[in-house]
């Protein structure tokens, strides 16, 4: 089964959609690493290596995230995981600010998809079966 | 009356202790100097006899029993990948199984480390990594690279269960002395030692006791079972849990301060309070750590080794005293016992600060998160605040005037205000040296194990 690392990043504890996450990529016939809440980048890096995970789905409801998520693809590359597929999505950044600035932000950051506040699951699960190669 | 010996085949001592099943209690204890490097019967056939002899008439034995850990003990490596998560999980199978765990690798093994592993002349190595399903190139690699190098030492196989069919190639190709037991790590965090732990315990009966000339002592006794420190592990488990109708202690710390290690077990469930996030891997109920920094004898220079130069000297200033001679005295007369009062306050002072460093290290740590929804409670490892019973043993603490002052050291009180150390526990004293016996004991009669325990630990 391929594996898919998730979880809420930084000093975050939306603990909700995450659960729904969960469930859904789940449902979808994938082998899901729930890393939950409060989660730092090691976290989730040290998860996708013992797991092979091939997609690091990182969310962030709380507006921190554009912090928290700075200089995970150069630790990803360090721990030797540089071409793991890397998502964002929640609520990213602070207040309302214009999307395609955002997302050009996180791809120079080294994230492969962003998703704008209020994308639910199964818009994102398409993009994951292509990245997944299903 | 039915009578079961039960030895202890220690590094330095040969422990005997006879049991009464009838009457319910320990009837006699003796003690030899081991002799494991000539012929391991001497020392004990030596401590039988001073044993018969406190009887009034010699007593036949129907059963004897016997856990080791003479000749350095069993000594092992740990392989894992990420260091956090199997290289962790695959120490905590060692260290649960009563081995001394000298190395601990994580990723791809090198060359440097492989020479390691010879030159420290491990027992058995414990490879792991990848969850099941998860990585297997770095198992294969590290399977590929033992192999090659012609490292003929039992290998537990113990990682992703995906990659085991290859790895057992790998093993059979290069002649390896491959065994299989499950993944010490299934999913991320999720700690499984069982399986093994069990396989651990296996492999040294079979052949680590043979190897180290302590085999033989089996057309004597009727069989070796266990190492010591799984033995005291299993009898901390049953004193705290209970057994049958008869009621355990509840939940509890052991200390066991020796001349080379420092050894700390729990046990307890990891977490107590339902506001707090976990962190890491997941904690074992029964957990053992070792401290090999940590010793009054072999060890003593390493208690002192955090002290900056000017603390020392601002210490030794204050006591009139050189700790750094005093450790190093220790450290070079590995069987000296205090003979005064001074040398006696040394020693009272360096097991204190094994206590407080063995728990620091070993206790859970809770970490306040502060965020836009409020306080939050991060929380790694084990929340032994509640402890109820906090149990010494070891020569240094069971020969002290006051016990109870080194056994405090393991309380928060003396602990860092963020470490969950126990708050307000009871203390008690292993003063005949009877844990690792009941141990044994416990394999058989595990009520009558409990039983002499609640007995024979006092209250200090």
């Amino acid at each position: 089964m391929k594996s898919i690392v998730i979880g809420v990043i930084g000093a975050d504890v939306h603990a909700v959609g995450n659960k729904i996450i969960e469930y859904t990529l789940e449902n979808a016939g994938y082998n899901v690493v729930n890393i939950g809440v409060l989660s730092s980048q090691e976290d989730f890096i040290n998860a996708a290596i013992e797991a092979n995970a091939r997609i690091i789905l990182v969310s962030s409801l709380y507006g921190h995230g554009e912090i928290d998520c700075r200089g995970m693809r150069d630790k990803c590359i360090e721990a030797g995981i540089g071409d793991i597929k890397l998502y964002v999505g929640g609520n990213i950044v602070v207040g309302k600010q214009d999307f395609e600035e955002v997302c050009q932000r996180f791809l120079a950051m080294g994230f492969d998809r962003v998703y704008p506040p209020g994308t639910t699951i199964d818009k994102a699960l398409s993009d994951i079966k292509q990245d997944m190669g299903d | 009356m039915s009578a079961i010996l039960l030895v202890d085949f220690g590094s330095t001592y040969t422990k005997l202790t006879a049991v009464d099943t009838l009457i319910g209690d320990v009837i006699g204890t003796s003690s030899h100097v081991s002799t494991v490097r000539t012929d391991i019967a001497i020392g004990y056939e030596a401590a039988l006899q001073s044993l018969q002899a406190s009887f009034e008439k010699p007593v036949s034995f129907d059963q004897i029993i016997a856990c080791s850990s003479a000749a350095g003990g069993l000594k092992m490596a740990a392989v894992g990948l990420v260091e956090e998560l199997t290289a962790e999980a695959a120490k905590r199978a060692c260290l649960g199984a009563g081995a001394k765990v000298d190395l601990v690798f994580s990723h791809h093994l090198s060359n440097q480390e492989i020479e390691l592993i010879r030159e420290k002349a491990i027992d058995i190595l414990l490879l792991a990594g990848g969850t099941d399903g998860g990585n297997a190139e770095c198992v294969l690699f590290n399977a590929e690279k033992l192999g090659a190098a012609g490292i003929k030492i039992p290998i537990i196989y113990a990682g992703n269960k995906s990659a085991m069919d290859d790895v057992k190639e790998i093993f059979t190709r290069h002649d390896c002395d491959g065994y299989f037991a499950e993944n010490v790590m299934p999913k991320v965090n999720v700690l499984n030692v069982k399986s093994a732990r069990e396989m651990i315990r296996d492999i040294f009966l079979k052949k680590i006791i043979e190897a180290k000339g302590i085999k033989k002592i089996e057309s004597e006794i009727d069989r070796v079972m266990l190492p010591t420190p799984e033995a005291v592990l299993q009898a901390a488990e049953l004193l705290s849990k209970g057994y049958l109708d008869e009621p355990g202690l509840g939940d509890l710390v052991l200390v066991d301060i020796g001349g080379a290690t420092t050894d700390m077990y729990s046990l307890s469930f990891a977490a107590k309070r339902s506001d707090v996030i976990l962190r890491g891997l997941e904690e074992p109920y029964a957990k053992r750590t070792v401290e090999g920094d940590l010793g009054m004898r072999y060890s003593a220079l390493g208690i002192i080794k955090p002290f900056s130069r000017e603390e020392l000297m601002a210490f030794n200033q204050v006591n009139q005293l050189d700790l750094e001679a005093e450790a190093s005295f220790r450290a070079n007369h590995v069987e000296y016992i205090p003979d005064s009062v001074e040398a006696e306050r040394v020693d009272l002072l360096l097991a204190r600060l094994c206590a407080t460093r063995a728990m620091a290290r070993h206790v859970g740590k809770i970490e306040e998160v502060f965020t836009p929804m409020g306080t939050f409670y991060h929380q790694t490892g084990k929340d032994l605040s509640d402890v109820t019973h906090c149990i010494g043993s070891g020569g240094v603490i069971i020969r002290s005037k006051d016990p109870r002052s080194i056994l405090e050291h393991l309380s928060a009180k003396h602990q860092s205000p963020t470490d969950l150390a126990p708050r307000n526990p009871e203390y008690l004293l292993d003063q005949t040296y009877i844990l690792s016996a009941m141990g044994l004991l416990s394999q058989q009669e595990p009520l009558l194990a409990l039983k002499i325990m609640k007995k024979r630990l006092i209250s200090v």
